[in-house]
């Protein structure tokens, strides 16, 4: 049955079709949380902290609450409960308790009739503060000997790993070329264009409906539970539209736990929405990372060895950074065949907002560095950098130095594409100064295998339902973002069930209606969403089969679904259509229900070692890009003129959606490259604002042809695999490179100002004297042997 | 703040509201009008994402007194057409992958259609320059371009396909 599939082609899936809320969206009916209100409504409003660290001698907010309109006040004697997206990592509370540990952090929070009044009430609260020493710089920090941020972490460490694979010692005595650097990228936002919002409503039989912009209900409902002390069956999570995320909104944001707070002492429905400014301040982006990188290789260019120590700048709270530094260790050399690798990673606190997980979690900045490095070694070793990619890559199906398993492997078909594409062969060290070509890898989970909670409950269930209208109902606890989560999921029972698209209804995200999914991050919804929804599907379809079958007399192996009919393989007079089967098929089964599920096996779930944990997925989706870039040597402005980026992501369920991630993808990577800063002053942000925080708009972003490569992965729905982040990471280094071909200089700390390529630009001049020009004798960046 | 009645020509309807001489056009829009096509997505008009078009210039309504505005036509993302009849603009973005997430998607419409109703015949580089004051964190514009494009053949059909009717009516 399953094989007729894709025995006769098929009819939805790898079709271009436009997302499934899509009008919803372009006639501006469709809802975002801020867009929500209900009657009696109260606006919630949250006090930050001035100062960068200090302890709470007293909170007076007695004039505040006498404020007419006031309806609610909660300070964090209201929620003494702490929380945190790890369960090693509960170190958060709503509102500070004893001290505030960042400029931003969360004081206290009103609830008022207006949002006129919550501000006026804000000004009133009187809260008593004593300064204690700030830790600003993570290297610093994690010397600290005292004034530590949480007094049980001492010197300000959050977490360290310490991971040995292979015998990197001997792989470096056997090296040809050693390159050693100190790589530094700075922090930057998700950015999302909707800033957070949550509406919590506190109903007459005592429970709680909470509307937020999240991409993981399911933890908000956890995480509300916990806080609140109410039981997770009184609490309703829904998600409504999201103006995007990327990972922005996949931690328990303070504001969700603040209006529910508000919402259970008012009595009362509370909305609260953030500022452009308070986004940032919440902020759980990607850290400042410092990495000190190694990588050696032979004269042929093979890689013998890796040593990387991380170090990244996590903020004041735990948030997602065990997982973080973990990602940059379990990534950094699982893309190649790498047999030795030594990482110490270090999550480092500091009196700053905490960071979190941002598109490409974890393996972006040591992407930056690795490929920067590997394209060094290749000139030191005068092989083309496309051609050492090729002399590294993984014999697929294998499994990595790190207990990584890699089953479906595109790599290779991405690296031929973008160096047919973008004319390699006639760009590469032929262009003149100025004018530079570069290339990268780079490569993403397909979700995570184990999950943040260990438990062996799937990570993923779906319901179908279909009843006498013969509406395929389709419930998922996945979230859309803005990805085309529902759009994926409709095409794939669609096509199982032979049915046009706009037959099958979806019912996402509502923790009262849809079993339990583990969100959208990770890139796990294609993978694991879509298995669920293909098994609920196939649930369905064999049950549908079993009475169709006992009508036309013959075995349900016989028959196939596909264009709203039910038909026999090789009999086309003997068909039903879809309306009548399932007439036949309420008759036969009584009521049609359908359940699938998702866990990863056993074998994908990786190592034993202590962090083992974070890396391995049921498969991983593969990049590879080439930039080119106009450098102004005059002004060290860059200019990227094209990005030819491929990304196997298995098999396309929808070609447009994968298009637009892959796209979407480079422009965020590009927007970390070249312009995208969150700059510090003794713990206060310089730039909370799109004005002053600058996303690339229409006029600086590059040109980007995406190519999809697919390697259909043994068991991905379809073949398919993840293609939201996956092609972030080689943006940044791929410029990195090709800013080196243009003008012979190694920017080894994003983003790439004009100050610091100009900087570069003279020093080499210096360097060179009169005569030297272009990348013929570039500045020295590691130790040739 | 007393609060006075507005008089405003929404989507070709005459609407009318009492707010304070100091009330946003964006809040009028979202909060005293229901209309909530319109987004916020910044604090200081550098989103686009509240554009709408007054007098078929697009202008950002978070920078806007609603009571200076009583005298002209403002167009929402509302009024650019419903679900029964979509704009060759709003279908543009339905389409071919412009709206991903779909919140800065009124803003770049809005800016689209000012450009679409000024120059039916722009350049690759002029839909850039039009749609350079809204920003999206999704899409990495190429495939709002493609909608802009998609819009721009649609619109062209439409007129050609008025044109040959004019002339068979004729």
């Amino acid at each position: 049955m399953s094989d007729s599939l894709s025995a006769n082609g098929f009819s939805i899936i790898g079709k271009p079709l436009p997302m499934a809320d899509a009008r919803a969206k372009v006639t501006g009916l469709g809802k975002y949380a801020d867009d929500l209100s209900v009657p009696g409504m109260l606006i919630g409003k949250i006090l930050h902290s001035p100062y960068a660290h200090a302890r709470i001698r007293s909170i007076d907010t007695s004039r505040a609450g006498a404020l007419p309109g006031v309806k609610a006040v909660a300070t964090g004697e209201d929620a003494r409960n702490p929380y945190g997206i790890l369960p090693i990592g509960h170190d958060e509370r709503v509102f500070a308790l004893d001290k505030v540990r960042y400029i931003g952090d969360n004081v206290a929070a009103v609830a008022a009739t207006s949002a006129e009044i919550a501000e006026q009430a804000l000004d009133l609260l009187r809260v008593d503060y004593e300064q204690l020493p700030a830790f600003f710089d993570p290297e610093i920090s994690m010397k600290a000997e005292s004034n530590w941020i949480h007094a049980e972490r001492p010197h300000n460490i959050e977490k360290e790993y310490h991971h040995v694979f292979g015998d990197p010692d001997a792989g470096f005595a056997q090296a040809d070329f050693i390159a050693e650097e100190r790589y530094y990228a700075g922090e930057v936002n998700h950015a999302a264009m909707e800033p957070h919002s949550t509406l919590a409503i506190w109903e007459p039989d005592n429970r709680l409906t909470v509307h937020s912009s999240t991409q993981v209900p399911f933890y908000l409902h956890r995480t509300i539970s916990e806080v609140c002390e109410m039981p997770m069956s009184q609490i309703r999570v829904i998600k409504p539209l999201i103006g995007s995320g990327f990972g922005g909104k996949s931690e328990v944001i303070p504001l969700e736990i603040a209006a529910c707070v508000l919402a259970k002492k008012s009595r009362k429905p509370v909305k609260i929405t953030y500022t452009r400014e308070e986004v940032f301040l919440a902020h759980r982006g990607r850290p400042i990372t410092i990495v000190y990188l190694k990588v050696a290789i032979t004269r042929s260019g093979k890689i013998t060895a890796v040593q990387a120590r991380v170090i990244q700048d996590g903020g004041a709270y735990c948030g997602y950074g065990p997982v973080t530094v973990l990602y940059s260790g379990a990534l950094l050399g699982a893309i190649y065949d790498i047999a030795n690798v030594r990482y110490d990673g270090f999550r480092v606190l500091t009196n700053k907002p905490a960071c979190g997980a941002m598109r490409g979690h974890g393996t972006v900045n040591v992407r930056f560095a690795f490929e920067s490095m590997l394209d060094e070694l290749a000139h030191q070793a005068k092989i083309d950098p496309v051609e050492i990619r090729r002399r590294n890559l993984l014999k697929a199906p294998c499994i990595t130095a790190n207990s990584l398993r890699v089953t479906s492997y595109g790599l290779p078909e991405c690296v031929e594409k973008v160096f047919e594409r973008s004319g390699w062969q006639s760009k590469k060290g032929k262009l003149p100064y100025g004018k530079g070509i570069g290339v990268a890898c780079s490569h993403y989970v397909s979700g995570a295998a184990n999950p943040i909670v260990r438990s062996n409950m799937p990570h993923t269930t779906v319901h179908i339902k279909i009843d006498r209208d013969a509406a395929v109902t389709l419930y998922t606890g996945a979230s859309e973002i803005g990805q085309g989560s529902d759009t994926m999921q409709i095409q794939i029972a669609a096509e199982v069930l032979g049915v046009r698209p706009e037959r099958v209804k979806l019912v996402a995200a509502d923790t009262e209606l849809t079993p339990v999914d583990l969100g959208s991050y990770s890139s796990r919804v294609t993978f694991m969403a879509g298995n669920a929804s293909l098994n609920a599907a196939k649930d369905m379809r064999d049950q549908i089969f079993a009475a169709v079958a006992k009508t036309l007399a013959c075995s349900p192996n016989d028959l196939i679904a596909r264009d709203e009919y039910i038909s026999h393989v090789s009999d086309a007079a003997k068909a039903i259509s879809f309306d009548e089967a399932v007439a036949l098929a309420l008759e036969f089964h009584g009521a049609l229900v359908a359940r699938g599920t998702y866990a990863p096996p056993e074998n994908a779930r990786g190592g034993k070692f202590k962090g083992a944990g974070v890396g391995p997925s049921p498969a991983y989706s593969y990049s590879a890009q080439t930039a080119e870039v106009t450098v102004d040597a005059e002004t060290g402005h860059v200019h990227v003129d094209k990005i030819v980026a491929a990304h196997d992501c298995g098999k396309a369920l929808n070609p447009l959606t994968v298009k637009g991630q892959i796209e979407g993808s480079v422009y965020m990577g590009f927007g970390q490259a070249l312009q995208e800063d969150m700059t510090w002053h003794e713990g206060r942000l310089m730039n909370p604002s799109l004005l002053e925080y600058r996303i690339p708009a229409t006029k600086e972003n590059p040109e980007i042809e995406s190519i999809i490569v697919e390697s259909i992965d043994p068991e991905g729905p379809f073949g398919a695999k993840e293609a939201g982040e996956g092609s972030l990471a080689a943006t940044i280094p791929a410029i990195a490179n090709a800013i080196y071909d243009a003008v012979g200089v190694r920017i080894n700390s994003a983003p790439f100002t004009p100050e610091k390529i100009l900087e570069a630009i003279r020093a080499k001049q210096k360097n060179d004297g009169p005569n030297g020009a272009r990348a013929s004798n570039p500045q020295p960046s590691g130790n040739s042997r | 703040m007393n609060k006075e009645i507005l008089r405003l020509r929404i989507n070709g309807e005459e609407r009318e509201i009492a707010a304070a001489p100091n009330r946003l056009l964006l809040d009028a829009l979202r909060e005293d009008l229901g209309l909530t096509g319109s987004k916020r997505g910044c604090d200081d008009s550098s989103c686009g994402c509240c554009a709408v078009l007054v007098d078929g210039v697009p202008m950002l309504s978070c920078v806007a007194l609603a009571a200076s505005y009583q005298q002209s036509e403002i167009t929402t993302v509302e009024g650019l057409g419903g679900p029964g009849e979509l704009d060759p603009v709003q279908e543009g973005f339905a389409e071919m992958g412009g709206a991903q997430c779909g919140f800065c998607t009124p803003g770049f419409m809005i800016a689209t259609k000012a450009l679409l109703d000024r120059n039916p015949n722009p350049t690759l580089d002029e839909i850039r320059e039009a749609l350079s004051g809204n920003l999206c964190r999704c899409t990495g514009y190429m495939q709002i371009y493609e909608s802009v494009k998609y819009a721009l053949e649609k619109c062209r059909a439409n007129t050609s396909d008025r044109g040959s009717a004019a002339q068979a009516a004729r």
